[in-house]
């Protein structure tokens, strides 16, 4: 699991690449609320294009985030989504929380 | 023709990875898609991760793994000899957790969606046994 961020105006993407599971999601969460807490941007984008597995460790993390996020007032997006991810996504309703969008 | 694999693990982290990848691995004979495979992954990453994390919460117990594959059909069962489940129709429910903030709750809601049949017992202080069975569609129609 390896993760990249860019900042850009009101903006933090983190870039995930790897494997989310229970093993890897510790570390994801301390780097992305770290960097989030550090610049407070008003908006969190998770970019999933780099990520080829993941199980409801990963639903977790993203909850988790929106709720960092949600707690200094930013908007939380979670883009370029692989299908089979979508597909879990889609079963823990996380489009209530965030907004997804597919990899093309 | 029958086959059979067994796999017995202490419940460290890093060996989730380990486990899905050489279930799949064992699966591959079956000639399944690539979304079969990723359903098999996913729902066998579930079971251990629910082992290493509930089942042995304060200590490292072994998790055996069985799996049997006859004709198109893969059966998976992932033992621990843990805490078991006082309640295991409440555990089941989506959402349910007791592994705190950064845990869904969905594991067993995720392992029922992707394979073709749950089955979960257990017994509280003796340990849980959770067997899935997942169907393998033929790609061509006929096998
Ligand atoms: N092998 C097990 N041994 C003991 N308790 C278990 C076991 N598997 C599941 N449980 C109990 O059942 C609950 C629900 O499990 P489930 O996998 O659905 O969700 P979770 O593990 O809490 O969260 P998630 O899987 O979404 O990260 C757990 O919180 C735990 O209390
Ligand atoms: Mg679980």
């Amino acid at each position: 699991m390896l993760i990249k961020f860019k900042k850009e105006k009101e903006t933090l993407t983190a870039y995930l690449e790897g494997e989310i599971d229970h093993h890897t999601a510790a570390f994801a969460r301390n780097e992305i609320d770290t960097e989030l807490m550090g610049g407070t941007p008003a908006k969190l984008i998770l970019d999933f294009g780099g990520v080829t597995f993941m199980d409801s460790s990963g639903i977790g993390l993203v909850m988790g985030r929106y709720k960092t996020a949600n707690s200094i007032n930013a908007a939380l997006e979670v883009s370029n989504i692989p299908q089979n991810i979508y597909k879990l996504m889609k079963l823990a309703g996380l489009e209530k929380l965030a907004e997804l969008k597919r990899k093309d | 023709m029958k086959n059979e694999m067994k796999l017995t693990v202490p419940s460290i982290s890093a060996n989730e990875s380990f486990v899905r990848v050489a279930v799949a691995a064992f699966a591959a004979r079956l000639d399944p898609t690539i979304e079969e495979i990723n359903d098999i992954k996913t729902a066998v990453s579930e079971a251990v991760t629910n082992a290493i994390v509930h089942a042995y919460k304060n200590e490292v117990g072994k998790i055996y793994i069985t799996v049997t594959a006859d004709e198109d059909k893969l059966k998976i069962s992932v033992r621990d000899r843990g805490c078991g489940i006082e309640n295991v129709k409440k555990a089941m429910e989506p959402l349910y957790t007791t592994g705190g903030e950064e845990r869904a709750g969905l594991g067993f809601a995720v392992m029922e969606s992707f394979t073709d049949r749950l089955t979960v017992t257990s017994k509280k202080d003796k340990g849980t046994t959770v067997v899935m069975i997942k169907k393998i569609r033929s790609k061509y129609g006929c096998k």
